[in-house]
């Protein structure tokens, strides 16, 4: 909670640095933060607090995935500083992402359905403006009203599930709906049950499930680069730590009613999303569908009840590690060439080494290769689903990943094809250095995942 | 202790060139290896002739699924890493004399390749071994995506993905194993075994199919080998002799150490299916190197044959095939190093490996032709080359489990020697034309590399009893464990 207070903290006061003009610097402070908030987060390991009459539940499954996101937002801030210099109003920018991880944290630690109302709606309005950052851009503007729309729609799923399930056991209290679920098992209301899947159509939208992940690849092409990054990394964290504590908490006991629904969802995701990544031109576009694809694998690791939450953490560090190491490497590109489609990669290992190689550990994580992070993620996932009996499930997780190597494969090909337009690009220190420590992170979690074995 | 050495020294090696990128990569990187060959040499002399694993390290890695950093040898590990650190020196020393791009990356992914190989030969984890198996995958697809010839792209993305989904398949047998190991469920070899023993034959024989595939397509055996002449052929010379000399020995040694003791049930139900298999990709390799026009790729096919031997004879489960396999292994590795390093050397100086563009290279070249005569030799399987123990023993093996089988598999013997005198009479005697008429004899580092090489495949030949005695206990164990398990019916 005390990480949560630092957070609105620090975005107020960024609101406030563009009233006194204190600019130069800001970055930096807010960057170090966000680090205070995550070590906060740290101290409190252990020590299960509720807040506000219950409504927020500070427990180590809390901890754990905001301890993530703060983490994950230091290496955000730190590979966004150009996108924030690019633009006029740097304060603004730097508190409406502020108050989106407010949100995800918030998502995190819900014990009520106003508060994952609440956090839904704070993520999602900040990430609306976010998206449209790139005010003179088409397509950032289109991302950020087709991202709008969508999510509207979503909100009201959700709202209606919530309403649904008050009506049928006038609670809002997660773990009290849970007990009285419990305890009436045979005796429920059918709109109890419509109310579960209303609530989980509006969050497939916010993990972009298929198939409610069409408005994804426009958005995350359409948005700014650094704010795709954003999207595909610590949102997506968010968004399934609020699914997991939903349904693996909430409605753990009436699981029959949600499981088949939730097993095809997470088939197609799957095999729709593998597939369409193959036929992209766009390295942007790929990242968007495989974040579409990674969520089918979280999914099925929530589909295999048992010990699911801390491999689902494990995935989701792994997954948005990678994530951010490609997308910082994009990031580099972009700023130089304008140009992101995978033909502009060609003959990259030549003129930039470094930045290859940094890209290609990403990818090979990303397509779960060992003894990368990526692996260990698809493994964990796998082994729990086989546990559980679904043979068949994984059999298809393992050739829809099939397709996943080729696809981030192609661009791999791409670096060391004959060179057409290779720019050298120059990497500050900064930025080099971040890259080394993304590196060893994705590398590190491959080859100790004991360190993230926490939940 | 010094096993965990040889697999982490490479590691470091590889890791300090691409750190350090020095002005001249070649030495540090062949002195690296030469290390590791003296260190593993000093394995081989302390190594004491039984059964036993043997220099075991072991380590707990991932405590909370029961993995653990174990590591160790027996005879047959022993002469696979051998062959690994005696061929990763001379695979450096081959490129003396070529200049490359970006050497540190290349020789850093050499090293990391023997990493890998050492790895796969010696873990006495599921999850290592799987480990090892993939990450030995990496450098090799860089080494020919890097340095490859035309089309490497998509010629090396069909290798990787064939290879990779073969392996996932094995994965989820060795999860599925795990699951059912007892008490406190670990990777370890030993109870992977009892899980694996512990199934009904049903069971077994999925196992068999998954395991199989998986090594069937890294060998390759037909009909996983379509990946194979491609990539073969665009490949750089020093990544098909990696690929071919030792990398297609870890689905051998997958076999022989994870596949037969492991589901011995599974293997008496269906390892005829996988013999006819083997043997039909004998007959077909053969056939379609007789037609070849490339002297790499007609090595290529040859290679495939050849390797059909090897499996068809193992899975015949006798000792003598088990013997003839493993040292066969050893044969095919110096003698398919050496095929393709002088078709290198022929087509850096002819600028062609078209075989009827060439000829005459006898009058010009003699010590190579020399050399590329004995060596041809060892691999048509001539007496008193190290080809003749091998395939002697396992198209013996494959009369004794039947004998028709055996016939058609000592057609390799036969079509090896149509396909690969008519290529050398061609290339090698004859007039020199003006493709051949310029070309010089070895080099000193050429013949460096070579003269070794060939002076073990006679020796293999001439005295093959200290290496089929280093391995022979480890063969009785095996065959020990699956005379335990079901009498064995002959189809």
């Amino acid at each position: 909670m005390n990480a949560l207070y630092i957070l609105c903290g620090l975005g107020v006061l960024s609101l406030v640095a563009e009233i006194v003009s204190i600019k130069r610097g800001l970055l930096f402070f807010l960057t170090v933060g966000i680090a205070v908030a995550a070590g906060v987060a740290v101290m409190d390991w252990n020590s299960t607090q509720s807040y506000f009459s219950d409504m927020v539940v500070f427990d180590n499954f809390a901890l754990a995935f905001t301890i993530l996101i703060c983490i994950l937002t230091v290496f955000w801030f730190w590979m966004s500083r150009s996108y924030f210099h690019n633009e006029t109003h740097v304060t603004d920018q730097a508190a409406l992402v502020l108050f989106a991880v407010v949100g995800a944290i918030v998502l995190t630690a819900y014990n009520n359905m106003a508060m994952l109302f609440l956090g839904v709606e704070i993520l999602s309005l900040s990430l609306y403006v976010l998206a449209g950052s790139k005010r003179e851009n088409l397509f950032s503007n289109e991302a950020a009203f087709k991202y709008f729309l969508m999510g509207s729609f979503a909100t009201g799923f959700l709202l209606m599930g919530i309403a649904l399930i008050y009506g049928a056991s006038g609670l809002f209290h997660i773990d009290r709906i849970a007990a009285f679920a419990a305890s009436n098992t045979g005796n429920l209301p059918g709109f109890f049950y419509a109310g579960i899947v209303m609530i989980m159509i509006g969050m497939a939208f916010k993990i972009s499930a298929v198939p409610f992940h069409f408005w994804a690849p426009d958005v995350y092409e359409g948005s700014p680069t650094a704010v795709t990054a954003f999207m595909s990394a610590i949102v997506k964290v968010a968004a399934f730590a609020a699914f997991t504590r939903m349904f693996a908490f909430c409605f753990a006991s009436s699981y029959t009613s949600w499981l088949i629904i939730l097993q095809v969802i997470m088939i197609l995701t799957l095999v729709i999303a593998n597939i369409t990544a193959v036929v992209q031109t766009n390295v942007k576009r790929i990242l968007a569908y495989s974040s579409v694809a990674h969520a089918g694998y979280v999914l099925l690791a929530l589909v295999s009840t048992g010990n699911s939450a801390g491999v689902i953490l494990y995935y989701l560090a792994a997954y948005a590690s990678a994530s951010l190491l490609a997308f910082c490497v994009l990031i580099e590109h972009e700023n130089q060439t304008g140009d992101l489609s995978i033909k502009s990669f060609n003959g990259y290992f030549k003129a930039n080494p470094f930045l290859s190689v940094a890209l290609i550990i990403a990818l090979l994580s990303l397509a779960g290769i060992p003894p990368l992070a990526g692996f260990f993620g698809k493994y964990f996932v796998f082994s729990l689903a086989l546990n559980q009996g679904y043979v068949g499930l994984v059999v298809l997780a393992i050739l829809t990943s099939l397709a996943g190597v080729y696809y981030y494969f192609k661009i791999i090909v791409a670096l060391f094809s004959d060179p057409e337009e290779a720019r050298v690009i120059p990497l500050s220190a900064s930025t080099r250095f971040l890259l080394w420590i993304l590196f060893l992170v994705t590398v590190g979690l491959g080859v100790f995942p004991d360190l993230v074995n926490v939940l | 202790m010094l096993t965990a050495f040889i697999i982490f020294w490479p590691l470091i090696a590889a890791l300090v060139l691409f750190a350090a990128r020095p002005a001249n990569t070649r030495m540090p990187a062949l002195v690296a290896a030469l290390i590791e060959l003296v260190v593993s040499l000093i394995l081989a002399a302390q190594f004491v002739n039984n059964e036993a694993v043997q220099f075991l390290f072991n380590k707990p890695w991932i405590s909370s699924i029961g993995i653990s950093f174990s590591v160790g040898m027996d005879g047959i590990s022993l002469l696979l890493v051998l062959l690994t650190t005696i061929l990763v020196p001379l695979i450096i020393l081959s490129t003396f004399n070529s200049t490359s791009t970006k050497p540190h990356t290349f020789y850093g992914l050499i090293l990391l390749m023997q990493m890998a190989l050492v790895g796969v030969f010696t873990a006495q984890d599921g999850f290592l071994f799987y480990l090892f198996w993939e990450i030995a995958l990496i450098p090799i697809y860089f080494i020919c995506l890097i340095w490859g010839g035309n089309g490497r792209g998509r010629i090396t993305l069909k290798f990787f993905i064939y290879t990779l989904a073969g392996s996932l398949f094995m994965l989820a047998g060795l999860i599925y194993l795990y699951f059912h190991t007892e008490g406190v469920h670990s990777f370890d070899l030993q109870a992977l075994y009892q899980a694996g023993r512990s199934l009904p034959e049903s069971e077994q024989s999925i196992l068999f199919w998954a395991f199989f595939i998986a090594f069937a397509i890294k060998m390759p055996v037909f009909p996983f080998h379509t990946w194979q002449p491609d990539t073969y052929t665009v490949a750089p010379a020093q990544g098909t002799m990696l690929l071919s000399a030792i990398m297609l020995k870890m689905g051998i040694y997958g076999l022989i150490r994870w596949l037969v003791p492991m589901v011995p049930m599974g293997v008496h139900a269906w390892g005829y299916s996988a013999i006819v298999l083997s043997v039909t990709g004998i007959v077909y390799a053969s056939c379609i190197a007789l037609v070849q026009k490339d002297i790499k790729r007609l090595v290529a096919f040859s290679s495939i044959a050849h390797v059909g031997l090897i499996s068809a004879g193992l899975l015949t489960l006798n000792k003598i095939g088990m013997q003839g396999a493993i040292i066969q292994m050893l044969s095919h590795g110096l003698v398919v190093f050496a095929l393709f390093y002088i078709i290198e050397i022929i087509s850096e100086r002819a600028k062609t490996r078209v075989i009827s563009e060439l000829g005459g290279i006898r009058n010009v070249a003699p010590v190579l032709t020399t050399i590329f005569m004995i060596v041809m030799l060892g691999s048509i399987a001539l007496p008193l080359t190290s080809g003749f123990v091998g395939e002697f023993l396992l198209i013996n093996s494959l009369f004794q489990y039947q004998m028709l089988l055996g016939a058609i598999g000592g057609l390799t013997t036969i079509l090896g020697a149509v396909y690969m005198l008519r290529a050398f009479q061609r290339m090698m005697t004859g007039d020199t034309n003006k493709v051949t008429a310029l070309m010089t004899d070895l080099s000193s580092t050429e013949k460096l590399v070579l003269f070794p090489v060939v002076a073990m495949i006679i020796i293999l030949g001439v005295y093959p009893g200290p290496i089929l005695a280093i391995s022979e206990p480890a063969v009785n164990n095996l065959i020990q464990i699956l005379s335990d398990f079901t009498t064995y019916v002959k189809p």
